[in-house]
């Protein structure tokens, strides 16, 4: 091949009791798209961290054009050449699109021609942006253009994108990918980071696999099925879920006509939901992050109230009720965010257990705290769910993201749910446990619970939804059979690619 | 209302809020900041007391505000240092803060009770000094209350139009994604944490040195808290200070005078005009948009530890 841009040897970096990364090695040539693939922890952000600066390698070198790269600061890799696009934390809801652009480069103009470039930058590449909107009005996909326009400003040598396409739609992803090769034919390589393999057997051209922190493959992803680029990445033959076939109950959960205003500032509000489950169903509900999916889990679950009809569990209203009189109905729920809200970080396993199964576990009486009965339920769902933990005296925080999800996902699942709202099930958590993860609803609904699962994962959705539907601006399309729909269709109901436009090429 | 001469009143109400705009005004730098420092009172006090006896030490009035910014500030670094990089929760700290403050400065202040502050002269701006009613409710004070002034258009100008504004706003708005664009975050949030301490001992020692002017213990009497909620009620921003701030003033200053004047109504009910009506008008204008724009900066308080 040509001369290399970026050659990286033998970087390691440890933190006290883990090596994110151990002795790791690849190389990307100009205009490359090479895919860093790993499950979550296998050491993908700290490898990327550590070539824009953030992280220090302990050992290793970088190079890059030939000559020695160790950027000290962001700033430092900046000059370099080099330009980063994050997943999550780089974007400051409360300042403006010019505003957040300014504070990502090293020399900005002032405010107004650096408005103007951004207009042009964003023309060229067809990510249309308004330079003067505040960044907490914008939707995922529109926040993302923020962060790649940013980059682009500054002519980049290596672009590094992690998990870019989280919060797109499919045919907001099929516009990034036009973004990226018009790129990539411009000379510009790009490190592009992520677990979605179809996406990257679509897109890049060289692949380096992660496991543990160490380079387990390299492959041009082409020749590979995304099967093997899950067993390479898994290190483990994956079994997909059973589903047995059921046949629907009674109504168990009716939704007529919600309308909730958001709590939360830069949040969507709820408008004109309206859907019904039965009792052995999953109805899936997909949407890109911050279209009320947070909402919607909320007024469920009676975090957020509503007039009495507009819910309905087991026929009886209960849009007014709170979440413990909600349980008492047999409606359980799950949020998104683990530690903070679906449990109390600095609490022992057995205590957050108590917190959300007192009621339907009886595991409080006259106000006093049944320690025993209340150790064996949190001993249960640690048996039950495969739940890696010392014991259930540790604190949640303690345990890793997938394990906490399993104790969370079967905390509420062990309540003898008649509805189960969960939302991102399996977010950040790994292949095995998401498999567990999903198994456990699936057993759950065939055991005559209905469910309904929010997630940002279509193909999840796919496994497990009986009925799909989504949610898009607070509202939710007429759900549909799951059976038969295609990712175009599934894209068209998640509101299609708002608005952007194909790169001119 | 026959013995209030409205131009004094009107005079005496840019005196009277000098102080807690000087405060809140720091206090206001440094939640944008993301840190939130309730030792405001603590360092007023402090400013007080190192700008009365440095004042009385040297004769010069001015001397002492410069000893009084100083010390504030270095105090105010004690809390930089605890909860920036030794971690600790800022509302304990803060709240420390202000009880080492009042007690650091009843021990320094024990030999100077009762002896009269240098004398301050006012500052009469040739001219505009001379113009009829206007010149002396407005053009013949000291110079720290021309000062705060400027620095309230100067605080504005910055986080409005400069980058240095703008990357302090970051800081507060999510210290994560600016650590992520490579800011030092605690060195810029320890800056503003000792501008906000310099501006407070500024105050403070206004009160010390031109307001009352002498020195008793615990003679700030709740300014800082005043400032406090200001910065609050304000919605973080600097034109709002200023008008809560000489609002509050202004209502304490007539609430006085109608006290004197022997005006019938209770005491009680004048002595609590301030703080109603000060927190009154200011949640009306705070009510009027409820954007995105007048929310406290979404990393108010948290503690930032720059891990993974």
């Amino acid at each position: 091949m040509t001369e290399m841009l970026l050659a990286i040897d033998g970087l390691t970096k440890a933190y006290p009791g883990v090596v994110a990364n151990d002795d790791v090695s690849f190389r990307v040539a100009p205009g490359e798209v090479h895919a860093l693939l790993g499950e979550n922890g296998a050491g993908k952000s700290t490898l990327v961290k550590m070539i824009y600066g953030l992280v220090k390698p302990d050992a290793g070198q970088m190079s890059l054009h030939g000559a020695p790269f160790a950027p000290a600061t962001p700033h430092a890799a900046r000059a370099g050449g080099v330009a980063m696009v994050f997943q999550h934390f780089s974007l400051f809801e409360a300042l403006n699109v010019a505003e957040n652009v300014a504070l990502g480069m090293e020399d900005p103009p002032k405010l107004r021609d650096l408005a103007a470039r951004i207009r042009q930058v964003s023309e060229d590449y067809g990510l249309p942006l308004d330079p003067s909107r505040l960044v907490g009005d914008l939707s995922a996909g529109e926040r993302q253009r923020v962060e790649i326009v940013r980059c682009l400003l500054q002519d980049p040598k290596l672009l590094i994108m992690d998990e870019p396409t989280s919060v797109l739609t499919p045919q907001e992803v099929d516009i990034l990918f036009e973004t990226l090769r018009k790129l990539s034919s411009e000379g510009t390589a790009i490190l592009y980071i992520s677990h979605k393999l179809e996406e990257i057997r679509a897109l890049c051209d060289g692949a380096t696999i992660l496991r543990r922190g160490k380079v387990v493959a390299s492959c041009d992803p082409r020749e590979k099925t995304a099967r093997e680029l899950a067993e390479m990445m898994v290190g483990a033959v994956l079994t997909p879920p059973e589903r047995a076939g059921r046949a629907p109950g009674a109504v168990a959960l009716e939704v007529e006509g919600l309308s909730v205003a958001s709590p939360n500032a830069f949040g969507t509000s709820l408008k004109q939901v309206s859907f019904t489950v039965q009792a052995g169903e999953i109805l899936g509900i997909a949407g890109v992050a911050g279209n009320g999916q947070d909402e919607l889990l909320a007024a469920l679950s009676g975090e957020l109230k509503a007039p009495r009809d507009a819910v309905r569990i087991g026929g009886a209203a209960a849009g007014h009720l709170g979440p413990v009189a909600r349980r008492r109905l047999g409606l359980v729920a799950a949020p998104e965010e683990r530690l903070g809200h679906a449990a109390v970080p600095d609490m022992s396993l057995v205590e957050n257990a108590v917190l959300s199964g007192w009621l339907r576990r009886g595991l409080a009486k006259g106000g006093f705290i049944n320690w025993t009965l209340s150790r064996a339920f949190a001993e249960e769902i640690v048996e039950n769910f495969d739940v890696r933990t010392p014991g259930t005296h540790v604190a949640a925080r303690a345990l890793s993201g997938g394990n906490l999800q399993k104790f969370v996902i079967g905390r509420e699942i062990s309540q003898q749910p008649e509805v189960i709202v969960v939302n991102q099930p399996t977010w950040g958590v790994d292949a095995s446990a998401a498999a567990a993860i999903r198994q456990a609803l699936l057993d759950r609904a065939a055991g005559g619970a209905a469910v309904v699962a929010i997630s940002q994962d279509l193909d999840e959705l796919l496994e497990i939804s009986d009925r799909f539907a989504a949610l898009n601006e607070g509202r939710l399309t007429a759900p549909r059979p799951a059976q038969g729909l295609t990712v175009d269709e599934i894209g068209l109901m998640m509101g299609g690619a708002h608005g952007m436009e194909v790169a001119h090429v | 209302m026959g013995g209030i001469d409205p131009i004094l009143l009107l005079a005496s109400l840019m005196v009277a809020s000098t102080p807690i705009l000087l405060a809140a005004l720091g206090e206001m730098v440094v939640e944008r900041a993301g840190v939130l420092n309730l030792g405001v009172e603590g360092m007023m006090i402090f400013g007080a007391i190192c700008g009365f006896a440095v004042g009385v030490g040297t004769g010069s009035p001015s001397l002492g505000f410069l000893a009084a910014a100083l010390g504030a500030a270095a105090l105010s670094m004690l809390f930089g240092v605890l909860t920036q990089i030794l971690l600790s929760n800022q509302v304990a700290s803060g709240l420390a803060l202000t009880l080492f403050g009042l007690g650091l400065s009843s021990l320094v202040g024990q030999s100077y009770s009762g002896i009269k502050a240098p004398p301050s002269l006012d500052f009469d701006i040739p001219l505009l000094s001379d113009i009829p009613v206007l010149g002396p409710i407005l053009f013949q004070h000291h110079p720290m209350v021309y000062l705060s002034i400027l620095l309230v258009i100067g605080v504005w100008v910055l986080l409005r139009h400069t980058r240095a504004g703008l990357i302090l706003r970051a800081v507060g708005e999510s210290h994560d994604a600016a650590h992520a664009l490579g800011y030092k975050v605690v060195a810029i949030r320890l800056a503003a944490i000792a501008f906000g301490g310099a501006l407070a001992g500024l105050g403070g020692a206004f009160i010390s040195l031109v307001r009352v002017p002498q020195w008793t213990e615990g003679m700030t009497a709740g300014a800082g808290w005043i400032a406090l909620a200001i910065v609050v009620f304000a919605s973080w921003r600097p034109w709002r200070v200023l008008i809560g701030a000489y609002l509050f003033g202004g209502v304490s200053v007539l609430q006085l005078n109608l006290q004197a004047a022997g005006f019938k109504v209770p005491v009680q009910y004048l002595a609590m005009s301030p703080y109603l009506i000060t927190i009154l008008v200011l949640v009306l204008m705070s009510a009027r948009r409820r954007s995105a724009t007048a929310q406290a900066p979404a990393d108010l308080g948290k503690t930032f530890h720059a891990s993974s």
